[in-house]
């Protein structure tokens, strides 16, 4: 009822476009082309910190992947666990950006790098995927679904495209994680972490992985390796997205936000490394 | 190296990025045919895609004349594509090692090829930081004649030298031998 008497009760006076009247700034409208620049007291000193211009003249925008991702094989399948923040130089742009890409029901892809970069490429990946199941009646396996993204990559090598994604699903052949990097890389494995934590995710993922864990195991692994990245790293943190990948595909197994996880690790006691040393119980005063 | 009848190659396993180990148990050759093996290292993306193009017209090249391509015709044809990458808009930086056993002729032959194109046969010969360590060791011991056991040592020697003094601890190594029967890994 109040919809039907709102679309009446509008002005209908030309007066109506006052306000763009009043807002319109000679100056601005018909100067030369501009940009937006950093509202900061240094705009070049600013955007220096992110640009990168000795490493290669033709391109100087270099990003950093600030980011934690990782996946690793185990019985039960795979394990994706990404964090979501994404960060522009030293400011945080959103806590709450999606990592993993679902490129198709049982092809995952990670994004570390550029986030359009990785958002966009992995998109074309899944339309691609999707031309080759039409064309050859079958599901592409995952070892040509990253060759496509990898040849895609390396034909715009030196541009400046910046990505370290992992393709992740199940096929044929069982379980297959692909790094693909924007330098051309492409590797098989069995167990990768990709960004800026990722130095901080392996050591823990290294000294607790164990190919027999159960699924709940694994996924609180991957959820733990992914928090103590994001703890030590500042560039990433937010929400712990962790996916499991089966042989019926892949399966969202929700997401923890990095604070409340960060306070109910620090309410359980460490565990103990050795099978006979009694748990420390922790007491943080700050 | 080559040795009596046969190659013997030596190729560590480690797929770095800066300060981080990807992957400890990459193979860093590809066999071009059954008696023809090419080792390459080089930036990351262009050395597998130069790589893999070789290695795929050089199966053509089979397919299409039914006939297996020495190591001598590789290593030239290799050397024409590294050239012309040269010569190109963006060249590719991969520096190779072409290790075969020519059926004809029943001899091995071992050719050495750089980025820029240069192509060397060599009895003996290394790519990358550890050439530096290893060179000397080849140089005292190596003669053409030697049998496939005196060049594990010798090989095993280089290892030994590396790890010893090389900086980054490598993490593994990958021996291959290329003979009359073919390409196989071997334990040293």
């Amino acid at each position: 009822m109040d919809s039907i008497v709102n679309k009446f009760k509008r002005s209908t006076s030309t007066w109506g476009d006052h306000n763009m009247l009043v807002n319109f700034d000679v100056t601005k409208e018909f100067s030369l082309p501009s940009f937006d620049i950093p509202p900061c007291h240094n705009p070049i000193e600013f955007l220096k910190h992110n640009t990168d211009e000795k490493s290669n003249a033709e391109c100087r925008i270099k990003f950093k992947h600030g980011t934690t991702t990782l996946a690793f094989k185990f019985q039960g399948g795979i394990i994706v666990s990404v964090d979501s923040r994404a960060t522009a130089g030293s400011v945080i742009v959103t806590q709450n950006i999606r990592k993993i890409i679902e490129i198709n029901p049982y092809l995952l892809g990670t994004m570390a790098g550029g986030a359009a970069d990785c958002t966009f490429w992995e998109r074309e990946l899944g339309r691609r995927c999707r031309l080759y199941e039409l064309r050859n009646k079958e599901r592409i396996s995952v070892s040509a679904a990253s060759k496509l993204l990898g040849n895609i990559v390396y034909s715009f090598k030196g541009m400046g495209l910046s990505m370290g994604t992992m393709v992740v699903g199940w096929d044929k052949t069982g379980p297959n994680i692909y790094y693909v990097d924007a330098d051309g890389t492409r590797l098989k494995g069995d167990l990768f972490s990709v960004g800026s934590g990722s130095p901080f995710a392996y050591g823990v993922l290294d000294s607790a992985y164990d190919f027999d864990m159960s699924a709940h195991d694994a996924a609180e692994l991957g959820r733990r390796a992914v928090y103590h990245a994001a703890h030590r790293d500042a560039a990433s943190g937010g929400n712990i997205h962790v996916y499991h990948v089966k042989q019926s595909g892949w399966e969202n197994l929700g997401f923890r936000d990095f604070d409340d996880l960060h306070w109910e690790y620090q309410d359980q006691p460490k565990p103990s490394i050795i099978g006979d040393v009694q748990p420390m119980m922790l007491n943080i005063q700050d | 190296m080559t040795g009596k009848d046969f190659t013997l190659t030596i190729s560590d396993t480690a797929a770095t990025r800066s300060i981080i180990v990807f992957k400890n148990d990459e193979d860093k050759s590809l066999e071009l045919n059954k008696h023809v093996l090419m080792l390459y290292s080089g930036s990351p993306g262009d050395t597998l895609h130069f790589a893999e193009y070789i290695q795929r017209n050089v199966k053509l090249y089979e397919i299409k004349n039914g006939i297996e391509l020495t190591p001598k015709a590789t290593a030239t044809f290799t050397r024409r594509e590294m050239a012309n990458s040269v010569r190109s808009r963006k060249p590719y930086n991969v520096n190779l090692l072409i290790a075969g056993y020519d059926v004809t002729t029943s001899l091995p032959h071992l050719y050495w090829i750089d980025h820029l194109g240069t192509n060397a046969t060599m009895p003996y010969a290394a790519h990358g930081y550890g050439a530096f360590y290893t060179l000397s060791i080849l140089d005292k011991y190596h003669r053409p004649d030697i049998s496939l056991d005196e060049a594990k040592a010798i090989a095993k020697k280089c290892i030994e030298e590396l790890k010893t003094r090389f900086f980054t601890n490598l993490t593994g190594f990958k021996v291959k031998v290329s003979d009359k029967d073919g390409i196989r890994e071997i334990e040293i």
